[in-house]
């Protein structure tokens, strides 16, 4: 335990001139282009952007998953060339292991890692202790709830002692309560462990409360629009999120994201044609009704 | 870390109890002070196993409803369409099945049955799981093995006799060449199915907890893999049995199969009957236990 919980902090992410692209019979499609972002040791860093921006390609590359087109991603100044354990990662999907249970499930990094039995249950037992799962350790993984299934993904992205925490909208399944309640504990366990953390993320508010600084991407092909810096003080209480501080970063971002998804959906509805639109629109002009 | 809102969970949808309980002691299950009489312990069982009880019983009473009706057609020797003149009462089955367990031939007959099913239907489990396995990870062995398998994979075992008699020295091994064939095609088609259906995000999830090919094939793509292998199983065993039994009727010398075409050559109408009757209950007994087999192999599965 001691050496999943007593590091100091690390895990400095540079993405630099990053672009990517997709072959498709029609030809290359730029997914992301000309893009730098940084996660600084110990910071924790979103990106928010419109459906489709790219943001989740962009995470898949720092995760080693998919290959820049142009451009490296580094970690500690060492060049990203596939998945690591130095890199966790969080799903939206859970993505836990049907026929694992959750401890064994837990455990799967250090077993990788070829740490004996005895020694990784222990682990696995002290890290689900903190997550307050240790009353499930011998579930399947079908049994538990949504936000539960999360702790243990988060759990076991964290058991093998990652320098950076990726998470893909990780709570982009859950209900709006327990969304809450995963937010605060991602933030405890960030805290307490200081490694770096890229959150991609749809929700705004989420991203603000979470952050210590938030890009904004463009539409498709994805770019940073934007990099904002969250000054709220922690720790933070969810009485912030009705500050006057907090409303105004809210504004900003949601301007900012408005125009770049009326950006993507104007080119689909000139593609789908507006006349159609118009005539189910009962002669209201779309701008009307947005 | 014991920050209250780990251990309150207001969304979960675990019994209370087990909530209650996180984060200090295991979730126990409801244990009252005074061990409960005999009677409320059958009561409780009776609630709970209501549904699997009720249908035991339909069950039975539709099985005696086909004995009955079996009995009555015969003893009336009904002509209507289908002739039932000949066709021997579920009494006489009785005896000649009561006669037949007496006789060490007619249990040597199941015995060799028995033996073939196992070694083809193990045969092609041993060969058609591992080849699926590696033909839905490795795309070359696929693109190769693929379209060969294709072509064989439409010839029902039964046109598979006259060349197996060719192939193989004895007729044991062609009739135990006969039961692998039927068997191995659903074993390895199911194989494969399971294998392109395995999640891509567990693979991913596998490789960045530091997972290499090796370990992800045994510990993702394998588990993955086994409810689609287990239907190939099943599939499989059932298969097994019916190219089986083909393959006895036309080439066997023993053999269940051999024994109820015997009895069809001998007139002896209640030993086909009693045949039919031992082919069925094998081949139940056999996908029961491939069923159960499953189930211990997946606990995930069972609730």
């Amino acid at each position: 335990m001691s050496e999943v919980l007593a590091n100091s902090p690390k895990g400095h992410i540079e993405v630099k001139n990053f672009s990517l692209a997709y072959e498709t019979i029609e030809g290359a499609v730029q997914a992301v282009t000309d893009t730098q972002i940084h996660v600084r040791p110990g910071e924790f860093v979103s990106i928010v952007g419109p459906s489709g921006c790219g943001k989740s390609t962009l995470l898949n590359a720092v995760a080693g998953f998919l290959k820049p087109t142009t451009g490296v991603v580094t970690v500690d100044g060492e060049r990203v060339n596939g998945p690591s354990a130095e890199r966790g990662m969080v799903f939206q999907q859970y993505s836990l292991f049907p026929w694992k249970t959750v401890r064994e499930n837990v455990e799967f990094g250090l077993k990788m890692r070829g740490m004996p039995r005895s020694q990784r249950e222990r682990a696995a037992r002290t890290l689900l202790g903190l997550a307050g799962l240790e009353a499930f350790e011998k579930h399947y993984p079908e049994k538990l709830s949504g936000g539960m299934k999360q702790r243990v993904g988060i759990v076991r992205a964290l058991a093998t002692g990652p320098k950076v925490l990726l998470l893909d909208e990780p709570f982009g399944a859950l209900d709006a309560q327990t969304r809450v309640i995963m937010q605060q504990i991602l933030t405890n366990m960030w805290q307490r462990l200081k490694i770096s953390v890229l959150f991609v993320t749809h929700d705004i508010d989420e991203a603000i409360f979470l952050s210590d600084r938030v890009y904004c991407m463009t539409a498709r092909p994805g770019s940073i629009k934007a990099e904002i810096p969250i000054p709220l003080e922690r720790p933070r209480q969810q009485s912030m999120m009705m500050s006057s501080e907090f409303l105004a970063l809210r504004r900003g971002l949601m301007s900012l994201i408005r125009e770049e998804s009326l950006k993507a959906m104007g080119g689909e509805i000139n593609d789908l044609g507006m006349q159609g639109l118009n005539i189910e629109l009962h002669g209201h002009s779309l701008a009307d009704v947005i | 870390m014991s920050s209250p809102a780990l251990v309150r969970q207001p969304e979960d949808s675990m019994p209370a109890t087990a909530l209650a309980e996180a984060g200090s002691a295991p979730a126990a299950i409801i244990r009252p002070s005074t061990p409960p009489s005999f009677a409320t312990l059958g009561l409780r069982w009776y609630r709970l196993n209501r549904a699997g009880l009720r249908a035991a019983a339909i069950g039975v009473i539709s099985l005696l409803a086909f004995l009955l009706v079996w009995h009555l057609l015969t003893t009336y020797r009904v002509v209507f369409f289908v002739r039932f003149t000949n066709v021997p009462s579920p009494l006489a089955v009785y005896d000649s099945f009561i006669k037949a367990i007496h006789d060490p031939k007619f249990l040597m007959h199941i015995l060799l049955s028995c033996r073939r099913i196992f070694i083809g239907f193990s045969l092609a489990a041993i060969v058609g799981v591992p080849l699926g396995l590696i033909m839905g990870r490795f795309k070359l062995v696929h693109e190769v093995i693929f379209p060969v398998a294709e072509v064989l994979r439409p010839i029902p075992a039964i046109a598979w006799v006259p060349m197996a008699i060719m192939l193989w020295p004895t007729n044991e091994q062609s009739i135990v060449y006969i039961t692998f064939l039927g068997s191995f095609f659903p074993i390895l088609v199911n194989t494969l199915h399971g294998m392109s259906l395995v999640d891509p995000v567990l693979v991913r999830a596998a490789q960045c907890l530091g997972a290499r090919e090796r370990s992800i094939f045994r510990e993702v793509y394998f588990p993955a893999s086994l409810p689609h292998i287990f239907t190939g199983l099943t599939v499989g065993m059932g298969v097994a049995w019916v190219s089986l039994i083909a393959a006895e009727m036309i080439s066997g010398q023993y053999g269940i199969g051999y024994f109820t075409w015997e009895a069809y050559s001998l007139v002896q109408y209640a030993d086909i009957a009693l045949g039919m009757i031992a082919i069925g209950v094998l081949g139940l007994g056999s996908s029961l236990l491939i069923r159960g087999a499953g189930q211990l192999v997946m606990p995930w599965r069972s609730t």
